[in-house]
């Protein structure tokens, strides 16, 4: 996804005068030779990331349509009020591209893991969140950013599903039905839950534009009133949204995600995976439970 | 093209202190109040090519108040230059009023940046720059900021990168009023010149020396200018 990420926003450089990149040296050596040629559109503050975004916010100001790249914490986290006032309150886009996700780098630790942007994100106004579940999806969602002048967060992963589903008009896509809970399956979250629910009577959705939130799809596709969320950053993020579009219905939410701090155990993304449940041994555990869990035996234990 | 704000202003600089009054109800302003005043009158009477009949001229000079607080003299020059009518200084942060006690862009003609949080205006003043020099544009970005508001550190970050950039088209003012509470040794000049800025400190009240530095351009330099003025009760 970052190499596609860079091929892409190279071109949008060189094609579209409006666009340009401000960088905090993450990912810079990716952008050398766009800068020789474009020399004031591509911007490198060095290790500043409130500088980064002011930077950002002051050229959307001047007119043009920044692309925003760091690592997930120092782009959301570090610099979030910089995000709240200079582009949210200004009323001014920018498109902001992360790299890293949850535990991309699972050695790095939680200084680098970013399990809280999207939530964070959430407290603001107008924000699109992408969560790309394949290249082909960087590609599509950071060219329809670029023709805007929306507020856009693409949160990019090492974590990619064999192939691309989205839709590109931000709706979900239903990649399958069943009679069951319905399985709200984000970005990279995908093809572990299409396994995880082998053979289960389950509709599963694909949300790699999760804001805004395609109520409607999750109404109109939803058999028995429960939801499985399944998200790559922490728990609970969209239940909300969920309460939101069922705010007449009866329903019940399983939340599944990350923890808000990660697992102090460094090694491989699997471990991390498994240690969040989000696996597929985990999902199909946890979902499987929550399926047979009818609502008269939610009744009793009330 | 030459538009600064003198040809459309019906009032002088000593009607300040009147239009300001409509704000605060005072009769006399305490200094802390009106150390911005002389700044922002050089700037829109003398030094900025903006006209309030041109709000979206892409050409047109930017000022950015960083340092929103206290903002009742950049009303007042507002208003005394035809941004808005001198009425709406009556109702100063009254419900549903667009001026409140700090400025908001999208609700008050004129102003480019909302401000209030310190530290915010001098980033975006440099990509402000930055984005303006990309699309080849002769307009020049002004930056107003405190002493004190120069604790924070993003103004630090932004520092390096204009001086980096050779920002030429920017011009920071700080109005100096020795309000830092650890202050600054050496002096606020220093700290832009380390990094490749023209600087220089003037008397803030001094409206030929305010002026003439604001009005200063240096090839391939940032400009800082350090406007003293009596220190914060």
């Amino acid at each position: 996804m970052r190499d596609r990420f860079a091929c892409v926003t190279a071109q949008l450089i060189d094609a579209d005068p409006r666009i340009a990149i401000v960088l905090a040296d993450i990912s810079a050596d990716r952008f050398v030779g766009t800068a020789r040629r474009r020399p004031h559109r591509v911007i490198n503050v060095g290790i500043r990331e409130q500088a980064l975004i002011g930077t950002a916010a002051g050229m959307s100001l001047a007119g043009l349509r920044p692309i925003v790249h760091s690592y997930a914490p120092f782009l959301v986290e570090r610099p979030f009020e910089q995000l709240k006032l200079d582009l949210s309150h200004q009323n001014l886009g920018a498109v902001l591209v992360s790299i890293g996700a949850s535990y991309d780098w699972p050695g790095g630790g939680y200084t680098h893991h970013g399990p809280g942007d999207v939530a964070l994100l959430d407290t603001l106004e107008g924000w699109t969140v992408y969560v790309p579940g394949h290249p082909d999806e960087v590609e599509l969602f950071l060219r329809a950013a670029a023709t805007t002048d929306d507020r856009v967060y693409v949160r990019l992963s090492e974590q990619v599903n064999d192939a691309p589903h989205a839709r590109s008009d931000g709706r979900f896509s239903v990649l399958r039905t069943g009679t069951g809970p319905t399985v709200l399956a984000v970005g990279p979250m995908l093809d572990r839950v299409l396994a995880a629910t082998a053979g289960l009577d389950v509709t599963v959705l694909y949300a790699p534009t999760v804001r805004p939130f395609d109520a409607e799809t999750l109404r109109v596709v939803l058999a028995e009133p429960a939801v499985v969320l399944v998200e790559p950053y922490l728990a609970g993020t969209s239940v909300a949204r969920v309460a939101q579009a069922l705010a007449d219905v009866p329903h019940r939410v399983l939340a599944l995600g990350v923890s808000p701090h990660t697992a102090r155990i460094y090694g491989r993304i699997e471990d991390h995976d498994a240690a969040y449940g989000l696996d597929v041994a985990g999902l199909r555990s946890s979902i499987a439970g929550f399926a047979t869990a009818s609502p008269s035996l939610v009744r009793m234990v009330r | 093209m030459h538009m600064t704000a003198t040809t459309v202003s019906t009032f002088t600089y000593d009607d300040l202190p009147a239009l300001m009054s409509r704000m605060t109800g005072d009769d006399k302003h305490t200094s802390s109040a009106t150390s911005t005043l002389d700044v922002l009158w050089v700037l829109y009477h003398h030094v900025l090519r903006v006209s309030p009949h041109l709000p979206d001229d892409p050409e047109r000079d930017r000022f950015l108040l960083s340092k929103g607080h206290g903002p009742m003299a950049y009303y007042a020059v507002l208003a005394a230059h035809g941004f808005f009518p001198a009425a709406w200084l009556d109702g100063f942060a009254r419900t549903g009023s667009p001026l409140g006690h700090h400025p908001d862009r999208t609700l008050i003609p004129g102003v480019e940046v909302a401000s209030g949080s310190l530290g915010h205006g001098l980033p975006i003043g440099v990509g402000l720059a930055l984005g303006l020099r990309a699309q080849r544009s002769p307009a020049r970005t002004f930056v107003l900021v405190g002493d004190a508001e120069l604790d924070e550190g993003s103004n630090h970050e932004a520092i390096v990168v204009a001086g980096a950039r050779a920002l030429d088209q920017l011009t920071v003012v700080v109005v100096d009023n020795s309000s830092s509470s650890l202050g600054w040794p050496g002096g606020l000049a220093a700290r832009f010149a380390r990094e490749g800025w023209a600087a220089e400190a003037v008397d803030g009240r001094d409206h030929e020396e305010l002026i003439r530095a604001l009005a200063a351009h240096h090839p391939d330099r940032p400009t800082a200018v350090i406007a003293t003025v009596e220190p914060k009760e």
